[in-house]
């Protein structure tokens, strides 16, 4: 039996309404660590890869568990990861007014690509895309409030 | 300024009690939330919910910032801090009045002045209001020296603390230093602020607290004053209105004490003055000042029949004072019960969980706040306060009598609740007869004090 990104995200999300910080499971020799950041949101304890379809069936390792599978969010769709807000705060798709926004529909992203920035008390706090792959939908609205948890885009992530 | 839509930086009860008075005044209410509050039952009842962080009170129903942010991210022009979290942090007061956000409650500079409990202190003596003998301390030597004159048992107190909190007491004063130094500690973690003061401990005080609303301006009215002894570790459990068994010539004083306190900071908004009441010795001691509606609030409108939380939105939107002392009287007695998701088998521990089935009572004299229904979450992150039930009627003996039945009437389950201990306390015959001290709940524990019937308890 193996992971799919299915159940990574489905797992993840059982950890984000847990009372856990940490979520360790072996499978049939492939190990999956997830772990609460400071900032509440759950990802990967290796912060590798994206989550994508695990190869299948996966030999039992002789010594080394596989790496994680990091997710940062659940899966919209299949193979679609939403990219949620860290935090509250208004959301700005540009670096400052009237420049280019980060990302549009389309760009490519590595993890650590900057996709926005949300503003609390004049404070800019970035946010990563968290994968690689490629943006897919913009739900942030440039300058407008967004929630703790509200989705601001979502990610193809690459195989 | 009128005050079209207040964001409630809180949850659980006192959120939904908030949302009442917004929605009789056409207020739109936005809830701040956490994670975990997303599905409750205030989340349901205001006209918006923002999700402001996750569950952990630190990261969510703590962060001054973010609640600004969210203030003006929904376009919400004041800010109503509840009690507990915010309510009592000058930060959130400041970085209002800095983004001209009304901060429904006192200024930062009263906040400072009344959380600075040896600051309040010096404000009592000034209004001549009388103080537990005490006072600061600079070192150990000094200490045991203040000590010997107050003289044993005593307690040491943090200055940045309240509410039964950052207190140690002493027995012995060789016990002292050692007392010091651990309440130092904790009160330097817990409070920001290492800071320690002595006071006498009073065996056995009555603890009365004096309702008011001040204009900001300088002019004060009391609402009364409440009972609050029945306490278990200094959280209190059943609060009463008016306080038993004291004389008008008594109750005067201690009004006008709690009224030229407030009066000398030209108070703003609703505040309490707690005192320590020595009704054997004829006398009362200022203890502190919340500056913030407190939990027990409902028995003092039950009485007056005033809306307190609407009277601080008033007060808020620059309309002053609208009442006049003569304005305000008190009919009959009031009495709330705090039912606590909490095991009295376990030593009162929390007791987390989902509610799958609930109760209240209804009917005439009775009034239930809370943000329970069935289904509703109770979440390990806060406190444990599901309900208050208060019964309100003409005198004393007939609202003891509808209290009891409200609870006998009252079904919880899913948690654990402390409806047994009500019960049983209501059914004591020293709190029948009426204005116990502090030592009740400790009595009434230790089977000390004779039921009037058999009370089920758990």
């Amino acid at each position: 039996m193996s992971l799919t990104a299915k159940d990574v995200a489905e797992i993840t999300r059982l950890l984000e309404e847990s009372a856990f910080d940490e979520l360790s499971l072996e499978v049939d020799g492939l190990k999956l660590t997830l772990r609460r950041s400071a900032d509440g949101d759950v990802r990967s304890a290796e912060g590798a890869a994206a989550v994508a379809p695990l190869p299948a069936p996966v030999a039992p390792p002789a010594s080394v568990a596989r790496s994680a599978a990091p997710c940062t969010a659940p899966a919209r769709g299949a193979g679609v990861l939403d990219v949620p807000a860290p935090l509250l705060g208004t959301f700005y798709r540009a670096p400052k007014p009237g420049a280019p926004p980060f990302v549009e529909v389309g760009s490519p992203v590595e993890e650590d690509s900057i996709v926005g920035i949300i503003e609390v008390m004049k404070l800019m706090n970035t946010v990563r895309a968290g994968m690689r792959g490629t943006v897919t939908e913009i739900l942030g609205r440039d300058g407008v409030l967004v929630e703790y948890g509200e989705t601001l885009l979502r990610i193809a992530p690459a195989t | 300024m009128a005050i079209r839509r207040i964001l409630i930086a809180n949850r659980g009860e006192i959120a939904t009690r908030i949302i009442r008075t917004c929605r009789q005044l056409g207020i739109e209410a936005v809830l701040a939330a956490s994670e975990a509050d997303r599905d409750s039952l205030p989340a349901r009842l205001a006209d918006r919910t923002v999700c402001i962080g996750p569950a952990r009170a630190t990261d969510s129903y703590l962060k001054v910032e973010t609640i600004v942010q969210a203030a003006l991210g929904v376009g919400a022009c004041a800010i109503h801090p509840g009690y507990g979290f915010l309510s009592e942090r000058a930060a959130l007061a400041r970085l209002c009045e800095e983004h001209g956000i009304i901060f429904i409650g006192p200024t930062a500079a009263q906040i400072d002045a009344v959380g600075d409990k040896l600051r309040a202190r010096r404000e009592a003596e000034a209004a001549a209001v009388p103080v537990v003998p005490g006072g600061a301390i600079e070192s150990v030597v000094d200490a045991m020296a203040l000590a010997r004159r107050i003289g044993a048992p005593l307690l040491v107190k943090a200055v940045g603390g309240g509410g039964g909190r950052g207190m140690k007491r002493v027995d012995h004063l060789e016990d002292l230093p050692a007392a010091i130094a651990l309440a130092a500690s904790e009160a330097g973690a817990a409070f920001g602020d290492a800071r320690v003061y002595l006071e006498r401990f009073v065996t056995h005080g009555r603890h009365v607290e004096v309702q008011l609303l001040g204009d900001g301006a300088g002019r004060v009215v009391h609402l009364g004053e409440r009972d609050c002894s029945v306490q278990r570790r200094y959280q209190k459990l059943i609060e009463e209105t008016p306080a038993p068994g004291l004389t008008d010539g008594f109750r005067h004083r201690l009004h006008e004490a709690a009224v030229r306190f407030a009066e000398r900071l030209a108070y703003r908004g609703a505040g309490t003055v707690e005192f320590l009441v020595d009704t054997e010795r004829d006398s009362f001691h200022f203890l502190e000042m919340n500056a913030r509606i407190q939990v027990e609030h409902p028995v003092t409108e039950a009485v007056t029949g005033i809306d307190l939380v609407a009277e601080q939105i008033a007060i808020a939107s620059g309309d002053g004072l609208r009442l006049g002392q003569s304005d305000i009287r008190g009919r009959g007695c009031a009495m709330e019960c705090r039912v606590n998701a909490e095991d009295p088998h376990r030593d009162f521990q929390p007791s987390p969980g989902l509610v799958s089935a609930v109760s209240w009572p209804a009917g005439p004299g009775i009034r239930v706040d809370t943000h329970i229904a069935p289904g509703s979450r109770v979440p390990p992150f806060y406190d444990s306060l599901l309900a208050k039930i208060i019964a309100h009627t003409p005198d004393r003996a007939a609202t003891l009598a509808l209290l009891r039945r409200a609870i006998g009437a009252t079904c919880v389950t899913g948690v654990a609740t402390n409806l047994g201990f009500h019960a049983a306390a209501l059914a004591d015959r020293e709190f029948a007869t009426g204005a116990v001290d502090t030592g009740f709940v400790a009595r009434l524990l230790d089977g000390r004090s004779a039921p009037l019937q058999d009370a089920s308890r758990g």
